[in-house]
């Protein structure tokens, strides 16, 4: 039997190379493809799927696809229901809902996916040094979470735009520096497990710089429920966004916002439901395809962490 | 028992610090002289420092803090211009309805959660678990302000049971005030029940599949049992916790639904005082609010302490 | 002839994967006489605890299924309703089990669960069962009665939550316990002292114990006859002397020649090659020929039966010879 390769540690011990985090990592990979089979076996997951595509198709090509300019008013035809022309009527203002539809598909993603982004990079960040590091640091870090976890999300974002103002830019940062918490919360609690884990105690005794274990070796472990993380809070953040466009705080009118859009069909609940309506429905269809698929992915890869 | 205790009530302490920390920082970063606020824009240079000591501004940041916080703790708030009126008074009046709010709401909320969630752990795989899932999910993806004006369209308008705006407190008309406050307490409810029917079903299936339930089973004990007795015990106890968690959010959702049903409470007084930059109002109610959440959260924690037996007796 | 108390025949336990149906218990059948230690041993991963949880239908079906017929005192166990079970287990049927601490409600004090465990099946006043708590508990060795049962069992050791379960086994006087590796999860001398409680109960109750282990020391201390399973079959069964003496299955042979010598240590220990197959991999013929140092051709092809060698020894093996 050959001898297995190893790495030398500072003692002259060789340590067999699956005691070291990466070799771990790689030996994951051909897993993947079992673990798309059973995410495919969760049709709530898959639909969720195919939501979150279809989102992203209807963002990325909302001028190409939408019938209409969700822009013009038209003022002769004011609060139609459903027609051939309109396939999900007009507004108060004649807009064509569907286009207006389809373009807040846009403002929703990108506010939902730029401020996730920038809370997890804020949040894992936060939470390796944290969960790695111990001590005081991860105290104070864990105390200052605590401090905003202990702010109702809604009631935080409002106070933020109250400092920063209202629009686009200031909903994406208020979203992502409401997230951070969580995401800063799930990295250290796995963090804390996998930093006792023999291979990273094996890196160590290698020689190998703490950031670079962090990097190489522990990120790359506790990733699966990062991930999970970031598409159940991409679905939090696309209704807190629209929450704060409700209430006006958002993409100032005449962007097409579905929270918005919302709010402006409120006075006309009883004429033209249609107009409150539609924007809800798409809304709610995103939201809980965003949280089927964030379940599915944490079925798909949670059970893998636990064997 | 007491350590735990004693403990916990230092850690909520230590938040609340953070958290008004947090609250001050906020209000002392919006962009604007308070000054220029309050007094317009014809003011002399004497009447503007001698408004600046009075308000305590001209002092340095760490002392303004601590006089707030002072004033906070004795119950002074600031005073509204354009309500006047106290702050702490508008606060008093808008706390009442929202805590109304979140009762109603918790109640509707664990009256569907509870057995829906025990239902669907225990026949789960079935169609009874799909449904009761399929409407959690459903409950709490659903945007709390749309749900709120859905249900005023129906039931409000189009089959007239219920008002559809408008608030009473309980204790100057009881049948009214419930009245009132059933669409509000359904929309909030519903989306409360979703959480927390989730929680419900993964923890008792989490404690189905616990040794001594198999050992409770091999000594003869039947199904119903198992489940009401031996297993919800166990599995509540981390549902309390969830509940207390996910309070946070719930409060969140209470100043839409607020909004949607003109219900004179913080959320409202919140939205419109930064709409109008009343940001004494906005400091004290979202102090307010942290509060609110956070005793909660021990409350919660407290009664995780006792429920538990390995913390309660040590 | 001693009363034949449980009857295993052709016992089949299989589950549902997502790969297929998977076979853990494939066949099994054997026989537990009234007031006999029997002994269960194998390999983890053979299929002994499936075996016993079998028996009291503890297991989850689906995604499981049981197949076969388990007859207790002539009734096939298999067949019976959840009512008429329930009635059974704990009364007339016991079941300790491996891990004693997660085997006892962790928000129910241990008296508490005790008391339970009779009121379900015995007919007598509250009062006087609570009495029969603090006996039995004395009775099974844990002091200070009367406080401990009032205690919670994480106040307990692990030594003495076995001790309570062993209590609430024997609480309702049943015919049969099945102790499933019931020291496995404690000390070593705490190891003795629940198999000399169990040996002791079992003779004053005239109670048949059905003994699951993978230590054959615990097993050579205990049983009278011994069950050898592997692969989810029961390759031989015989006396308990006949197994470690003259054991017909090049498997058991294996086993026994594992036990180091005392008198002489051995250089190397002893092994045996290979390891025991997964379920997805299960060899064609007999189960164990890819590892068998005496097996011929035709064991690959066909599986060999349990047959008798003489009246009290069986063995599953195409070369087995009477010594």
């Amino acid at each position: 039997m050959e001898p297995a390769r190893g790495v030398r540690t500072v003692d002259g011990d060789v340590l067999p190379v699956e005691a070291v985090g990466v070799a771990r990592h790689n030996a994951q990979t051909p897993a993947y493809a079992r673990l798309w089979r059973r995410f495919c076996r969760n049709k709530g997951a898959v639909f969720g799927l195919v939501v979150f595509l279809a989102i992203v198709f209807m963002a990325l090509f909302a001028d190409l696809i939408s019938p209409y300019n969700p822009l013009i008013q038209n003022y002769a035809r004011p609060m139609e229901g459903p027609s051939v022309d309109h396939w999900l009527g007009t507004d108060s203002f004649g807009r064509d809902m569907l286009s207006r539809i389809i373009h807040g598909a846009r403002i929703a993603l990108v506010v939902g996916i730029l401020a996730v982004l920038l809370a997890m990079l804020i949040g894992v960040t936060l939470g390796l040094i944290s969960g790695y590091y111990g001590g005081l640091t991860d105290t104070i870090i864990m105390r200052v979470m605590d401090g905003l976890f202990a702010f109702p999300i809604l009631i935080l974002a409002i106070a933020l735009m109250a400092v920063m103002g209202f629009g686009v830019r200031n909903v994406i940062i208020a979203v992502a520096i409401v997230s951070i918490a969580p995401f800063a919360r799930v990295t250290r609690g796995d963090v804390l497990a996998v930093r006792e884990e023999p291979y990273i105690e094996a890196a160590r005794l290698a020689g190998i710089s703490n950031r670079a274990i962090i990097w190489r070796h522990v990120l790359p472990n506790v990733l699966a429920p990062i991930i999970v993380q970031g598409a159940l809070r991409v679905s939090a953040a696309i209704i807190t966004e629209s929450g704060l466009s409700f209430l006006g705080l958002g993409p100032p009118p005449p962007t097409p916002v579905w929270g918005s859009m919302i709010a402006e069909g409120r006075n006309f609940i009883v004429m033209a439901p249609h107009i409150s309506t539609y924007p809800g429905i798409a809304l709610m269809i995103t939201v809980v395809g965003l949280n089927l698929f964030g379940d599915g992915l944490r079925d798909v890869l949670d059970p893998k962490l636990k064997s | 028992m007491g350590f735990f205790i004693l403990r916990r009530i230092g850690q909520t302490l230590v938040v609340l610090a953070i958290a008004s920390i947090i609250v001050f920082t906020l209000m002392r970063l919006i962009p604007g002289d308070p000054i220029q606020i309050i007094m317009g824009s014809e003011y002399s240079k004497e009447a503007e420092a001698e408004l600046r000591r009075q308000l305590g501004l001209d002092r340095p940041i760490v002392v303004q803090y601590l006089v707030w916080v002072g004033n906070v703790v004795r119950g002074e708030f600031g005073y509204s211009y354009l309500n006047h009126e106290r702050v702490s008074v508008l606060l008093w009046q808008a706390f009442l309805p929202t805590v109304c709010l979140v009762i109603g709401t918790t109640i509707v909320g664990l009256l569907l959660a509870l057995p829906s969630g025990i239902i669907a752990a225990v026949k789960k795989d079935t169609v009874w678990d799909y449904g009761s899932m399929g409407f959690a999910i459903t409950a709490y993806s659903m945007p709390s302000f749309w749900k709120g004006i859905i249900l005023i369209w129906i039931f409000g308008v189009y089959l007239g049971w219920f008002p559809i705006m408008g608030y009473v407190h309980p204790w100057v008309n009881l049948s009214e005030s419930l009245w009132k406050l059933t669409l509000p307490s359904l929309t909030l409810g519903t989306f409360f029940s979703g959480l927390v029917a989730r929680i419900t079903r993964s923890s008792l299936l989490e404690v189905l599949d616990q040794d001594y339930i198999k050992a409770a089973r091999a000594r003869g004990v039947r199904h119903t049992m198992l489940v009401a007795k031996h297993a919800l015990r166990n599995a509540l106890i981390p549902v309390v916790t969830v509940i207390g968690l996910q309070f946070g959010t719930l409060l969140g959702g209470a100043v839409l639904t607020e909004t949607v049903f003109t219900i004179p409470g913080l959320g409202r007084l919140t939205v419109a005082a930064i709409l109008n930059r009343e940001y004494q109002i906005v400091q004290g109610a979202v102090l307010l609010g942290v509060v609110f959440v956070v005793g909660v959260n021990l409350l919660v924690d407290l009664a995780y302490g006792f429920l538990h037996p390995k913390i309660r007796v040590q | 002839m001693t009363e034949t108390l449980l009857e295993v025949r052709n016992l089949r336990v299989a589950f549902h994967n997502e790969d297929g149906m998977l076979r853990a218990v494939d066949g099994v059948s054997f026989g537990v006489a009234r007031g006999e230690i029997v002994g269960l041993v194998g390999e983890s991963g053979a299929g002994k605890t499936l075996t016993a949880e079998a028996i009291m239908r503890l297991i989850r079906c689906p995604p499981g299924r049981i197949s076969g017929e388990v007859l207790y005192r002539g009734r096939d166990l298999l067949a019976l309703d959840e009512a008429e079970l329930a009635d059974i287990r704990g009364k007339d049927i016991a079941m300790i089990f491996q891990n004693p601490i997660s085997s006892l409600n962790p928000v129910f004090r241990v008296g508490a669960q005790l008391l339970e465990a009779m009121t379900l099946h015995l007919p007598a006043r509250r009062r006087t069962l609570r009495d029969r708590v603090r006996e039995i508990f004395t009775h099974v060795g844990i002091p200070s009665a009367e406080r401990r049962a009032q205690d919670y069992p994480h106040q307990f050791s692990g030594g003495m939550c076995q001790r309570a379960m062993i209590g609430m086994g024997i609480a309702c006087t049943p015919s049969l316990l099945i102790a499933d590796e019931p020291t496995t999860a404690l000390d070593v001398t705490i190891q003795a002292q629940i198999l000399a409680l169990i040996r002791q109960l079992a003779a004053e109750l005239g109670m048949a114990v059905l003994l699951v282990s993978h230590d054959l020391g615990i097993i050579s201390q205990m049983c009278s006859r011994v069950l050898v399973m592997y692969a989810g079959q029961i390759v031989e069964e015989a006396p308990m002397a006949t197994i470690f003496h003259a054991p017909a299955h090049p498997y058991t042979r294996g086993l026994m020649a594992c036990i180091p010598d005392i008198e002489q240590v051995p250089a190397r220990l002893g092994t045996i090659a290979g390891v025991m197959p997964g379920l997805r991999d299960l060899p064609s013929g007999c189960r164990f020929h890819p590892r068998c140092p005496i097996a011929e051709p035709h064991c690959a092809v066909a599986e060999p039966a349990l047959r008798a060698l003489d009246v009290t020894h069986r063995v599953a093996c195409h070369l087995a010879r009477r010594e």
